[in-house]
């Protein structure tokens, strides 16, 4: 391999060059570069690699360290995997976009400088958006230009942060920043779109479910991923991430729970396993970091085995709907344990990977005494056992027969699910090769008698509880719905209010334009006051609030374009 | 495979269902009695409790329900809701 070759590149520009090659060699290739970017990845030894320097400055688009090492293995993995399941597919413009997704991903991950981050920041908006556009239905295309519009929303706030950032510091490095300027808050506050802090959270509810049967697994894996990454590098030790992380854990799980759209409630309990890794992240020692990327590097397996199973229900039977499924174990045998297993390890339950990775977040939290905190992270775990373990699984596979007769999944997906699978189960049962890649040293043990025990205790009477709200019938049906959430704000709630202003000011123009022409004269000295040769708008102004400005102007532009 | 689908399978007894639901409370049951016999290295109190991670994530449980369903009252809209 070319020395010192941004594994990022491979893929991107593998991707682009994917529509080139042989209808019938595209799906080969998406299985194949990421096995070439993985063994260049596996070649480049730590440090900063590739420095370019553009307009004076230097940028490092390649460094290697121990997190962003195994942050790039675990996109690698899923990347391979995706592929994979998605082997069967054959639409040009998913095998490029995931490609392209994948490795700007990679290439953010490896990023050195907040520049490098940027531009592969919006990379990832950019690619994945045609996995959503991909569905060719127009409900999925409006949910890829809201998801469009708030990824790169996201991206403008970056940018505007960096270029503040720059001014006050002269650095562009990435690196620990904490909260302590306009710029690094921007920056934070780009960060958690991505991540789906709670109120910034609902693109992920209201996308992920309406990109195709394989695209949901390729988003999974990638973007909120990065967010943690991305604050795990720049706001370790952070304490609003606490809070915020708790709160991120425990909402999302009420959604889960009357959710009708199976994806949609594994769409709500990905951004509840968000909010373990940011209590990490916002804790901040060296166990809660580790805990954080183990917990990330397991998420992201048993969430895409889980989004592998549901599509595949999807594929077969053409809805993910709980009120239209039950009884599929009888068709889709090896979907329904593979989705066991995904959903006993996103409920950490022991011999599973949640369990090695979760207990050292849970552990680090307890080490610093944050008591609120948790017994929040405790009830969040109860809960995403009782709807991502049980109720996933129950309505799609068991519940009532509703007579649903179909083949089971194809071999493809059934290999990428079985690998998934076998990969959840052999981190829970031997959990050393994951810790000895974790950024810091490991000195834990999970599997003590009371851990596992006390674990144990939770899920089950969990379980009990879910089986004595079934047989009481006090557990709510699945129903024919949608849930306001946060989205109603841009979905309903400014379109009726601008709609209303329109009205009201097409009401009033006559007597507007009366008025105007009567006092017009007044706002033109005005104007030339400050505009003029000598007004204060005509001196120079430093860049860092012009770009400020032009970032809030944009923004506007996205936003009110939208509506 | 459409022809054995529709064989009788285990779970189609409700006799079986039953019989899961009871070795849940065996088990349940079970991991309570467990607490006699470890030691608790806790870094709270409370949660040295006995049976503190079962009573408690059962109290979560059903209390995560009644609420989602309470909160369901106020967000439940049609599908159709945003077309």
């Amino acid at each position: 391999m070319i020395e010192f070759l941004n594994p990022a590149l491979i893929l991107i520009a593998g991707g682009l060059l994917i529509p080139l090659l042989l209808p019938n060699l595209r799906a080969m290739a998406t299985l194949v570069l990421p096995i070439l970017s993985f063994w260049q990845l596996c070649t480049l030894p730590y440090g900063n690699h590739v420095e370019i320097e553009l307009l004076g400055y230097t940028l490092t688009t390649l460094r290697l360290d121990k997190l962003s090492f195994v942050f790039s293995i675990i996109f690698h993995i899923a990347a391979f995997l995706g592929a994979l399941y998605a082997l069967h597919v054959r639409d040009t413009m998913q095998q490029a976009a995931s490609l392209v997704y994948a490795g700007a991903a990679i290439g953010a991950v490896l990023a050195g400088d907040l520049i490098t981050l940027f531009v592969y920041w919006e990379l990832t908006a950019i690619s994945s958006v045609f996995l959503i556009l991909a569905r060719r239905t127009e409900r999925a295309y409006r949910a890829s230009m809201r998801y469009l519009i708030i990824q790169v929303g996201s991206g403008v706030l970056l940018l505007a942060g960096v270029v503040l950032h720059f001014q006050q510091t002269g650095s562009l490095a990435f690196e620990s920043m904490g909260v302590v300027s306009t710029g690094t808050g921007l920056i934070f506050i780009a960060f958690g779109i991505k991540c789906a802090f709670p109120l910034l959270h609902n693109w992920l509810q209201d996308a992920y479910p309406e990109a195709t049967v394989t695209g949901t697994v390729m988003l999974s894996a990638f973007t909120t991923k990065l967010a943690v990454y991305a604050l795990a590098r720049g706001f370790a030790g952070t304490e609003a991430l606490i809070w915020i992380g708790a709160v991120m854990t425990a909402f999302p799980i009420f959604y889960a729970v009357i959710e009708n759209d199976l994806r949609r409630v594994l769409a709500y309990s990905l951004n509840n396993q968000l909010g373990f890794m940011v209590v990490g992240v916002g804790i901040g020692t060296e166990m809660a970091l580790n805990g954080t990327v183990a917990h990330a590097f397991c998420h992201i397996l048993y969430k895409a085995l889980l989004f592998m199973s549901m599509g595949a229900v999807l594929f077969r039977v053409g809805t993910v709907k709980g009120s239209e499924l039950g009884g599929l174990y009888k068709s889709m045998p090896y979907t329904t344990l593979f989705c066991i297993v995904g959903a006993a390890s996103i409920s950490s339950f022991p011999l599973f990977s949640g369990f090695v990775s979760k207990s050292l977040i849970l552990d680090a939290v307890g080490t610093d005494h944050y008591v609120l905190v948790w017994l929040v992270l405790i009830f969040a775990s109860a809960g995403v056992f009782h709807h991502s373990g049980i109720k996933i699984p129950y309505f799609a596979f068991f519940a009532h027969d509703r007579g649903l007769r179909c083949k089971e999944a194809p071999p493809n997906m059934l290999i990428a699910m079985g690998i998934t699978a076998f990969l959840c189960v052999a981190i829970g049962v031997y959990p050393a090769p994951l810790y000895a890649l974790l950024p810091f040293p490991v000195d834990y043990q999970p599997y003590t008698t009371a851990h596992v025990i006390n674990m144990l205790q939770l899920l089950m009477f969990s379980a009990l509880a879910f089986a004595f709200l079934m047989r009481t019938g006090l557990y709510p049906p699945e129903l024919r719905s949608v849930n306001l959430d946060s989205d109603w704000i841009y979905r309903k709630g400014l379109p009726a209010v601008i709609k209303r202003l329109v009205l009201i000011g097409g009401r009033l123009r006559p007597r507007l334009l009366k008025e105007l022409r009567r006092r017009g004269k007044y706002p033109v000295v005005w104007i030339y006051r400050h505009h003029g040769p000598k007004g204060y708008l005509a001196r120079t102004w430093p860049t860092g609030s012009m770009v400020l400005w032009v970032a809030v102007l944009l923004g506007a532009c996205l936003i009110f374009y939208y509506i | 495979m459409p022809e054995n689908n529709d064989k009788n399978h285990w779970l189609d007894d409700k006799g079986n269902v039953d019989k899961i639901i009871w070795a849940l409370v065996v088990i349940c049951a079970g991991l309570l009695c467990a607490d006699f016999f470890y030691h608790k290295h806790t870094h709270f109190a409370f949660a040295a409790w006995f049976g503190f991670f079962g009573w408690f994530g059962f109290i979560c449980c059903v209390g995560l329900v009644l609420a989602a369903k309470e909160m369901r009252r106020l967000v439940k809209r049609n599908e159709d809701y945003y077309d």
